[in-house]
């Protein structure tokens, strides 16, 4: 370790708090629809009880701001945190900078498993507004599970000598193989290539509170198991001996924050399909601009990515209103120049 | 359940459209064919040479398989594709006609292949087989029907039938129109192709019924691509407010008034607080055929009923 580890700076703390709210100021006041922001900030007062303002807005106006906006930044701010969380997770746990739900395989086999559920679902309904199956998070989480299995027994094939890079290509052939599943399915099952072609590349659904209250408890349980573990994953960067040393169970800790990041990625895959990036492009961010300690590493990328997802989602909803972009489109769009950098600078990064 | 193949369909009509007019349903002149009086063979329509009467007929197209059992011709049907669920009695098969196999048509040893859309070159593949092809694309007003009723009339050896059909179709959609009641403000609507939001503009053929019916576009402004077929977002429905909405997805995706009085802000809409909620057949909806009165009549009451 060339640098010590630094506890979570207040200042960063403040700076994660307040891109949160400008994210959400930002994502209720704006849309495909131009509604005074004036006329949205009244509204927003009267969701509190006692207070009755005139906004001038109509009855479908004011939907568009309580029904629409309201449930839909939410969920940005809770599939960002949850993903961003997940992502700096991994990357402590398999000390590999470019570990990520997405090249981790986590993602693909989430996304397996809810087409496999979506797929199976009797009659179905065909209609994505409607309520996910209860089945689709416990799906998405058997596959997410799976496949954060599979690469790392095949990523640690090579025995301790492995390098970063096996992994990663352990989770690019798993993927690949999930993905080749996926379609086979989708071939053989015509009716629902619309409906999970559209979730695969992901998407905030305009669905009321539904898909809020279903992430909820998994993003809440996953914060809490997680940030409780930064201390710890800070110890085990330093080596599984040394950490065994320091009274840490190295191995316990893992299999447990694997169990975790991925039920975590597997709930939000299954509310938002598969969205790209945001679990490798936060965590290194922070790491870039705050410090190297996963005690401020996982609370900023929480707070960070669920931002910088709300403000994908706004403008994968605004740019070519009134139809929408795909987010992980979006995402990917940022991500992919910034996954260079990280490539690039990975080598003098300590994890 | 059939949602892929619809949004194929719209696409293609939309790659094929220009712009439509309002068709001139109120005319009474029967068609062209209806002069001939007995059906001569060899006949020519288009590229298409018929030497005799074709009597192993395979349809790709649900909706030139009903414009076939309409003109008289339905015996001379041999196989229809796996979409030609109307009328009843089509000798329906797995042929596809979005992903056509011309082995498993040629099978069926046709005398005549009638088709929409020539997905994946499968009239060149046909031609190869010296197959005859006759396409009828979809319509982008209703004169591409009659006149697409009339062509299979004379294909067939039924042009007389084939006159009547239309003139009776012209006759019954000019005293539907002739009944809607005037309005002073144009009722405005939104026509759901997939509940997300999938709809067409008064350019395609669908929204040029409506647009006879006397009835106003909501997605018309959306449409900057001018696809004819655009997707709205939640937010510009809400705002656009509509007073009807016609659902084109109750067999793919189950939607009903029920349905969609659920989604999220939707209650606030005009449509659903006066319950104007217009539940459509998909199939007729989605076709150009003989019952595209059926639809007109089902927009028409539906207009009538509603309230000022």
């Amino acid at each position: 370790m060339t640098t010590a580890p630094s506890r979570l700076r207040p200042r960063w703390l403040l700076a994660g708090v307040a891109s949160v709210v400008v994210a959400a100021v930002a994502g209720l006041a704006l849309g495909p629809v131009r509604l005074p922001p004036g006329s949205v900030a009244a509204e927003l007062l009267n969701l509190l009880p006692g207070v009755r303002i005139d906004s001038g807005l109509t009855p479908p106006e004011v939907a568009i701001v309580t029904q629409l906006r309201l449930p839909r930044v939410a969920l940005g701010l809770l599939v960002g945190a949850v993903l961003a969380l997940a992502g700096g997770t991994y990357q402590g746990v398999f000390r590999n900078p470019l570990a990520d739900p997405y090249l981790l395989g986590a993602a693909a086999g989430a996304g397996l498993g809810a087409t496999v559920a979506i797929a199976l679902r009797g009659g179905s309904s065909g209609d994505e507004t409607a309520s996910l199956p209860a089945t689709v998070p416990v799906a998405a989480f058997a596959g997410a599970l799976l496949a954060v299995a599979l690469t790392y027994g095949l990523g640690s094939a090579g025995g301790r000598e492995r390098s970063p890079a096996a992994l990663i290509l352990a989770g690019v052939a798993v993927t690949s193989f999930l993905t080749a599943a996926q379609t086979y399915i989708l071939q053989s099952n015509v009716q629902t290539i619309q409906e999970v072609y559209s979730w695969i590349l992901g998407r905030l659904a305009t669905d009321g509170w539904h898909d809020v209250l279903v992430l909820l408890p998994y993003a809440v349980g996953m914060a809490i198991v997680v940030l409780l573990h930064g201390r710890r994953l800070d110890v085990m960067t330093v080596g599984d001996e040394e950490a065994a040393g320091l009274g840490v169970h190295p191995q316990r800790s893992r299999y447990l924050l694997i169990v975790v990041a991925s039920l975590g990625t597997a709930a939000a895959v299954a509310v938002s399909g598969l969205i790209a990036f945001v679990g490798i492009i936060v965590p290194h961010t922070v790491r870039l601009l705050a410090g190297v300690s996963y005690r401020s590493i996982l609370p900023l990328s929480m707070l960070f990515g669920g931002a910088f997802l709300t403000l994908c989602d706004l403008v994968a909803r605004t740019v070519v209103a009134p139809a929408e972009i795909p987010i992980g489109v979006v995402t990917a769009f940022f991500g992919a120049p910034f996954f260079i950098v990280v490539l690039r600078t990975a080598k003098r990064m300590p994890v | 359940m059939r949602r892929t193949p619809r949004l194929v369909a719209a696409l293609a009509v939309a790659a094929a459209l220009s712009t439509a007019g309002c068709a001139d349903a109120g005319r009474n002149d029967p068609g062209p064919g209806a002069t001939s009086a007995a059906a001569n063979f060899p006949v020519t329509v288009g590229s298409v040479t018929l030497a005799k009467r074709p009597e192993k007929i395979v349809s790709l197209s649900p909706s030139l398989t009903e414009m076939l059992f309409a003109v008289g011709a339905g015996k001379q049907v041999a196989a229809v594709d796996d979409q030609s669920n109307f009328p009843a009695d089509a000798p329906k098969t797995s042929l596809s006609g979005f992903k056509p196999n011309a082995e498993a048509i040629a099978a069926y040893a046709p005398d005549l292949v009638v088709l929409s859309n020539d997905m994946e070159n499968i009239v060149s593949a046909l031609g190869a087989l010296r197959i005859p092809v006759y396409k009828g694309p979809a319509a982008t007003t209703i004169d591409d029907t009659y006149r697409q009723l009339d062509e299979l009339g004379k294909l067939t050896g039924h042009p007389t039938e084939a006159a009547d059909v239309v003139a009776r179709m012209r006759d019954e959609i000019g005293k539907l129109i002739q009944d809607v009641p005037q309005r002073a403000v144009k009722l405005t609507y939104y026509y759901e192709l997939d509940p997300t939001l999938f709809t067409v503009t008064s350019k395609t053929f669908i929204g040029s019924l409506f647009t006879l019916v006397g009835l106003e576009n909501i997605a018309d402004p959306a449409d900057k691509a001018g696809s004819g077929y655009p997707q709205l977002s939640a937010e510009a429905l809400l705002r656009a407010d509509p007073d009807m909405i016609f659902l084109a997805d109750t067999k793919c995706c189950q939607q009903s008034a029920a349905t969609v009085s659920a989604r999220a802000g939707w209650a606030t809409t005009t449509a659903v607080k006066n319950r104007q909620i217009v539940a459509l057949d998909d199939d007729i909806a989605s076709r150009w055929g003989p019952r595209v009165v059926d639809l007109v009549r089902a927009i028409v009451d539906a207009v009538t009923k509603a309230p000022a």
